[in-house]
């Protein structure tokens, strides 16, 4: 079973868009922010959680998606959100706090919700599992084609939330598909400390359905265990757990000391890059030349670069509208 | 008697540490278990440095199941053991509630006082970070609702300190508040009130006990944590006017101390209560009745009230400084207030 090129070639281009995009956030982030760190200050105020490196759990499960299918992501959500198509511009207003984000300034990067490409996240570890459980039981109840992913940290699968989601996903047959991103760190908790089996498709059998394992961070393999899960869910089979393992080269939010970490972990994590991988693996196979390729990365990058600008050139919210949106009807 | 040279000072989150750390020596029954509690101390530094004195059987990393882990310090806790948990932003506290308000803080009751649960659960709680709506709330008033547990939230390094001696030491349940921008934290806005004197000797200082931070004969400004040290602010630039503000830092909700409350209104006839969690039906509501009921005919003037006007806490820096109490407010309210 291979990839298409033009998958593969989407894939690739969108894993450098989100690396730009967290990269550039990574700067941003610490505007005004130095000499002392100071987490509420700067441009971008407030915890910030990086996704740089975990890209193909992203990219991966995204490429077989619609805009019909939902997303609920965790508090490291930016990936998904990119992968899925979500208003670039508006998201990256609202982690600038500025009135033409998202949420009007309101939610914030851990709290970004686009209905248009069904697209939510929470700063609550594992709350997504549940809620993505709902949404496909409405599209079956409705009786629509439609795929529920809930994103989660390998550290997500030890909340009571999983057990409950999944089972009852599972007892219902529902086109659920759990995507668990081992990054290793329950921020500094490692997952060896945490999980008493080594990955968690090994859950599955527990609840009745079948678990996927990719290892080493490839987002090919991640297609194809993805490709398996959407057919799954979309022909009525029910859920699927896929555990990737996946590298997280930053610290669990901007501004961690990460010493809970060994000395040169990132350093060898980003030696292994998918982005670099995969790239090699196009040119390798002749799918495209370096030329098309910097093409594509050249048109991402001023998407991206656009969105800043139009973050940056926003206006704040007036500080009144703080009341507003409480109830949508009055 | 020490001069102010020689005093020893230190961060609220030392000042924690401190103190369970002693505990921990005085009474090998005493254990710490949460979320990053290890080698990262604390995501707000309440157990910084404690794994390299006590070891990973006593100072316990959990994982992300907080219903397991406050569960099972309920459960050791029955047996007699002095288990401290750490709900690492008192905003996750929806995951594990029915543990916490089911179970710790109804078991002695139900059990007719015959079963103790000895333990604290300490979490982390405040805004004005720009954490947005998950992760900024204080949520003091939820808590002390709902009888069985104390609750404190102490704002000096030498409460926090005294208080959580006193929290590990007592045989009832205490849900041990900590605010993130008082324990002095490198990566937080500096603040003044997050540095003080702690002596290094064991102490105690009472659950259920307000201080008077400031004296003063013309109001009266009850607060908690962040907005005690906003109102001491206020109080400082009200007396360049000549106005003198009595400022009544509660440290504890339940049990509260009322006589405090009383005593001052009774001395300056005049209330203002300020809070960093939501107005309506919350803590500033509970003084303005205890007051109302108590001490009404010694106003000179309606009670008044500063607090999250009942909406999220928002992400954007100008919305969450309208919705959150400032020194600014305190004083142009206390200014109002004597003018009518």
């Amino acid at each position: 079973m291979g990839v298409p090129k033009e998958k593969l070639l989407w894939m690739y281009e969108m894993m450098v868009k989100i690396r730009y995009f967290e990269e550039t956030m990574e700067k941003v982030y610490m505007e005004g922010k130095t000499p002392a760190f100071n987490i509420g200050a700067g441009t971008v105020p407030g915890e910030m959680h990086l996704a740089n490196g975990q890209e193909p759990a992203a990219v991966g499960i995204c490429a077989h998606l619609t805009d019909d299918d939902t997303i609920a992501s965790p508090h490291r959500p930016h990936h998904h959100a990119i992968a899925k198509g979500i208003d670039l511009n508006r998201m990256t207003a609202e982690m600038f706090g500025k009135v033409t984000g998202l949420s009007k300034g309101k939610g914030g990067h851990m709290h970004l919700f686009d209905p248009d490409v069904k697209f939510a996240c929470s700063g609550i570890v594992g709350a997504g599992i549940p809620q993505a459980v709902g949404a496909a039981l409405a599209g079956k109840k409705r009786g629509q084609n439609n795929v529920a992913v809930a994103f989660i940290g390998e550290g997500a699968a030890n909340s009571g939330a999983f057990h409950e989601a999944l089972n009852l996903a599972a007892v219902w047959k529902l086109p659920v598909i759990v995507v668990v991103e081992d990054n290793q760190y329950g921020i500094s908790v490692p997952k060896e400390k945490a999980t008493a089996v080594a990955s968690n498709d090994l859950r599955a059998p527990a609840y009745g359905i079948v678990g996927e394992y990719v290892k080493d961070n490839d987002p090919i393999e991640m297609y194809k265990a993805s490709e398996k899960a959407v057919e799954r869910a979309r022909k009525g089979e029910g859920p699927t757990i896929i555990e990737i393992e996946t590298y997280r080269f930053l610290g669990h939010f901007q501004g961690d000391a990460e010493m809970y970490r060994p000395e040169n972990e990132t350093a060898e994590l980003r030696e292994k890059d998918a982005i670099i991988r995969l790239k090699a693996h196009i040119l390798d196979e002749g799918l495209a030349t370096e030329e098309a390729l910097a093409e594509r990365v050249k048109v991402v990058k001023q998407l991206v670069d656009e969105a800043y600008q139009f973050a940056r050139d926003s206006e704040y919210p007036s500080p009144e509208s703080a009341l507003e949106d409480l109830f949508v009807q009055q | 008697m020490e001069t102010a040279k020689k005093q020893r000072l230190l961060t609220g989150n030392k000042a924690m540490a401190e103190a369970i750390a002693q505990e921990m020596e005085n009474n090998e029954e005493v254990f710490v278990l949460g979320e990053d509690v290890g080698k990262y101390g604390g995501i707000f530094g309440s157990t910084e440095g404690l794994l390299d004195k006590f070891g990973p059987e006593r100072i316990m990393d959990t994982p992300i199941s907080e219903t397991a882990f406050i569960g099972a310090a309920i459960g050791a806790a029955q047996e007699g053991m002095r288990p401290i948990a750490e709900l690492m932003f008192v905003d996750f506290f929806g995951v594990c509630m029915d543990q916490i308000y089911n179970h710790m803080a109804k078991i002695p009751y139900m059990s007719g006082g015959n079963v103790k649960l000895p333990m604290v659960l300490m979490t982390a709680v405040g805004g004005e970070y720009n954490d947005a709506a998950q992760h900024s709330q204080t949520l003091y008033a939820t808590f002390a609702h709902l009888p069985g547990m104390k609750v404190v939230a102490p704002t000096t390094p030498y409460d926090l300190k005294g208080m959580m001696a006193s929290a590990i030491q007592s045989d009832d349940p205490v849900v041990f508040m900590f605010h993130k921008t008082l324990q002095g934290l490198g990566w937080m806005d500096p603040l003044e009130a997050s540095v003080g004197y702690v002596p290094e000797k064991a102490y105690t200082v009472p659950l259920g006990k307000a201080r008077v931070a400031r004296e003063g004969a013309d109001v009266t400004i009850v607060a908690i944590q962040m907005m005690t040290v906003y109102a001491e602010e206020a109080a400082k630039r009200l007396a360049e006017e000549g106005i003198e503000a009595e400022v009544i830092d509660l440290r504890s909700l339940v049990p509260l101390d009322k006589e405090a409350i009383l005593e001052s209104v009774r001395k300056t006839h005049r209330l203002l209560v300020v809070d960093e969690d939501y107005l309506s039906y919350g803590m500033t509501a509970e003084i303005s009745a205890v007051v109302a009921e108590e001490a009404l005919f010694d106003l000179d003037g309606p009670i008044k009230r500063l607090a999250i006007p009942d909406v999220p806490i928002p992400y954007s820096r100008p919305l969450e400084q309208f919705v959150v109490p400032s020194a600014d407010k305190i004083y142009e309210t206390v200014k109002e207030m004597l003018e009518e």
